[in-house]
């Protein structure tokens, strides 16, 4: 495992061909690990008849609604708060280190 | 939810328009397996009668145990899958299960916004608005929007987390035991469980008076 819960990540940003689980809303963001869920099969080679090995580091990852979207809060509907977050679970090599803040 | 486009349920299916490309693709794969002898035609329907007789009642039943059982709900918390196997409940062998709970303070809820991933060995088959687009492009952006949409308003303090369920992990989300429930049975209790409420669009029900 190459992160440990409190670190700050990056979500990668790319588009290989065919099928991969980090959806590109997140890409580029920045989060924290919540968690380690432990070693998983790898869906990109899984989902083409492959064995899905060697097997991924898979981590939830923590991030504040407020830096994932860009949007003013209107006063018709409220959107999100300032304390809402979004966790999403995110294999080991779609994450880079953050930059320092 | 906002667009409500579903057809009418009263029609009859329309099975004689034609099937799909993955449609033949897989009505060819049963076809040659079967004919190999690798499965049988009951096998096949036998395996769709037990993925529909799986319901939320199922669910039901952990969540009422963990609200009258504090180290139930503990080990529910740290390992979902060896807690509910407790229980004599089968959960899948392939996926994780993670329980999430909501408190006074915290509020959660589940979406799988690349396909319909969805914890079935304890809620069944998703209802046809956890697949819709609408729910899973706007849950992410906008969650108090579409809670509210549910009748679920919630305090701006508090904190919304919404579980988007992209990989192994099945997310089941363990509602606050509501108010004057104190002397409940644990069957009864399970009866304010609702499928709704374990994805966290909504809060366990109120009892009767």
């Amino acid at each position: 495992m190459q992160y440990q819960p409190g670190e700050r990540v990056r979500i990668r940003v790319a588009s290989p061909s065919g099928h991969y689980r980090t959806p590109t809303y997140i890409q580029g963001k920045i989060g924290v690990i919540e968690a380690v869920h432990g070693a998983f099969r790898n869906p990109e080679t899984l989902a083409y008849g492959g064995d899905g090995r060697p097997k991924q580091p898979l981590y939830l990852v923590r991030f504040d609604q407020t830096h994932i979207w860009a949007r003013a809060e209107s006063a018709a509907s409220v959107p999100f708060c300032q304390n809402d977050r979004l966790l999403i679970d995110i294999y080991e090599h779609w994450l880079e280190p953050a930059p320092e803040e | 939810m906002r667009e409500h486009d579903a057809p009418d349920p009263h029609l009859p299916l329309e099975e004689d328009a034609g099937l799909t490309y993955y449609e033949q693709r897989v009505e060819a794969i049963q076809a040659l397996l079967i004919e190999k002898g690798l499965l049988s035609a009951d096998d096949v329907r036998r395996a769709v009668e037990d993925m529909e007789a799986r319901s939320p009642a199922v669910g039901a039943r952990v969540i009422a145990r963990a609200w009258v059982d504090p180290h139930f709900k503990r080990h529910l918390l740290a390992d979902a899958k060896a807690a509910i196997a407790t229980l004599g409940i089968n959960v899948d062998t392939w996926s994780t299960l993670v329980a999430v709970e909501n408190t006074p303070a915290v509020h959660n809820v589940v979406v799988c916004t690349l396909c319909s991933c969805y914890p079935r060995s304890l809620l069944g088959v998703p209802p046809d608005w956890y697949k819709s687009l609408n729910y899973r492009a706007r849950v992410v952006q906008e969650p108090r929007t579409v809670l509210k949409e549910f009748g679920l308003e919630l305090a701006s303090d508090m904190e919304v987390r919404v579980y988007d369920s992209t990989a192994d992990m099945r997310y089941l989300v363990i509602p606050q035991r509501p108010a004057g429930t104190e002397g409940l049975s644990e069957a009864a209790l399970a009866e304010l469980v609702s499928r709704d409420s374990m994805i966290g669009v909504t809060r366990a029900r109120e009892p009767s008076p």
